[in-house]
């Protein structure tokens, strides 16, 4: 950790407040050596209509994922990417976005996928920095470029694969997809394709909680108090589960991911990012449709 | 950043060899750049996207979202009295959604003006003809394909009604 954490109290309540700035917190340290601000985000021209100053860009789409197979790239593509951002093994980054930190929260999961220590997420993202009326600029930061070691990515720890996820089975699953792609009803309009998964519904057991649950009205978390009724008390997750989140691709998961690890102190998640992609077009693999969770078949 | 092949232009060309000529010169102009510009363009685009006209600015029920898009974007297709049905399309979507901005802006520019049979007869992969595949990515460009559907469903839906 080269900056200190931010001491808001807010954050305080948090297992990991090292893990969140707030607006002012990364306002007064812009700037500062060691500090590297990513912006991430959905739409892959936001950042050029203006970001924060200093801001790089890192496009989950066309930089975080492999071009051609459907994985992360690798170490070596990884210590290409964050040396070209100026990014070193011991920056602060503090990453931040559009829709709720949606793909922020993305691009910090596959950070630690490469174990980037201190890496952090602005609260309230893009929206709050905006609605706060706080500095944007077209300039391209002047970056100068640094080597980042080739470090070998871990898919184990944070992340689960079809396979781990049929073996976990019977432990505690959280779908962070809206009720309707839960519950597998049509959310296309008629005549259009269903585009994504060849069947709806959702894995057995799993509880819905949708993602937006984490996120206050102007964009930040929830209180620690808050997000205890969502996760705890409503889908009955119990400290020292070892629990897997997934969604559509493994995007809004990673948000959930990111309050249960970081927020909430859970100590073995992973998110699958193969997610309902994968899971509704995969052959002979349990679905159950409707809105109840359903329950896992006897193997 | 990937390079174009450098037989991408013909293999585009040679698939849409009657595209109209609107449609035909914004490909051109996107193929014409390297992968950088081209984004570039798309933010151009974008920056060019007409407000509603006053008849529509009011009337958010005659507007159709386009689901396939994961910004909120209206468009609506309006058939002119013409013997040809002159194509006229709108859109609207909000700033912080640049891309899906670029996307309607290049369908509102490309389309209106061109007769409904031209528009019904608009490959389904244009927007993949951009070559904005590596730039943008192909599930982006999902989202503008969407809209293309609806627009030709309004069509068809239209000339039913008309």
């Amino acid at each position: 950790m080269v900056l200190a954490a931010d001491p808001s109290e807010k954050f305080a309540g948090f297992a990991h407040p090292e893990r969140l700035v707030s607006t002012e917190w990364l306002a007064q340290h812009l700037g500062e050596p060691g500090l590297v601000v990513v912006e991430s985000d959905e739409d892959v021209l936001l950042y050029e209509t203006g970001h924060i100053p200093g801001a790089v860009k890192v496009d989950w789409h066309t930089e975080l994922n492999d071009p051609i197979a459907r994985d992360y790239i690798d170490g070596a593509g990884f210590s290409t990417l964050l040396g070209s951002k100026g990014i070193s093994r011991d920056s602060t980054v503090v990453i931040y976005g559009d829709k709720n930190n949606w793909w922020a929260a993305y691009a910090l999961w596959v950070f630690t996928l490469f174990g980037h220590e201190d890496v952090r997420l602005l609260d309230g993202g893009r929206a709050k920095w905006e609605a706060e009326g706080r500095e944007y600029t077209t300039d391209k930061p002047a970056i100068t470029a640094v080597d980042y070691p080739v470090v070998e990515r871990d898919d184990v720890t944070v992340r689960a694969f079809k396979e781990d996820v049929l073996a976990h089975l019977g432990s505690p699953l959280v779908d962070v997809r809206s009720p309707e792609e839960f519950s597998g009803e049509r959310t296309t309009a008629p005549a259009y394709p269903e585009e994504g998964a060849l069947r709806g519904g959702h894995i057995p057991s799993a509880q819905n909680v949708p993602w937006a649950k984490a996120v206050a009205e102007d964009g930040t978390f929830k209180t620690p108090v808050e997000l205890d009724a969502v996760y705890r008390a409503g889908a009955g997750l119990k400290q020292g589960d070892p629990v897997i989140a997934y969604c559509r691709i493994g995007e809004r998961s990673s948000h959930t991911w990111f309050v249960l690890t970081h927020l909430l102190g859970f100590e073995n998640v992973r998110n699958y990012d193969g997610s309902w992609t994968e899971w509704g077009s995969a052959v002979r693999v349990p679905i159950v449709r409707g809105s109840e969770p359903g329950v896992v078949p006897s193997r | 950043m990937q390079t174009a092949l450098p037989n991408e232009r013909v293999i585009i060309e040679a698939m849409t060899s009657d595209l109209p000529e609107s449609l035909a010169v914004i490909r051109d102009d996107f193929l014409a750049l390297d992968q950088p510009d081209r984004l570039q363009l798309l933010l151009e685009f974008s920056g060019e996207l007409p407000a509603l006209p006053e008849h529509l600015k009011d009337h958010p029920d005659l507007l159709e979202r386009v689901e396939e898009c994961q910004s909120p974007v209206f468009i609506v297709v309006e058939l002119e009295d013409d013997a040809a049905q002159t194509v006229r399309m709108h859109a609207t979507a909000p700033r912080e959604a640049p891309t899906t901005r670029g996307f309607a802006s290049i369908l509102v520019q490309g389309l209106s003006g061109l007769t409904a049979d031209q528009v019904l007869e608009v490959p389904s992969d244009y927007p993949q003809m951009l070559g904005l595949n590596d730039a943008v990515s192909l599930l982006r460009i999902r989202g503008m394909g969407g809209m293309l559907a609806r627009v030709k469903r309004q069509i068809a839906l239209k000339r039913v009604a008309a």
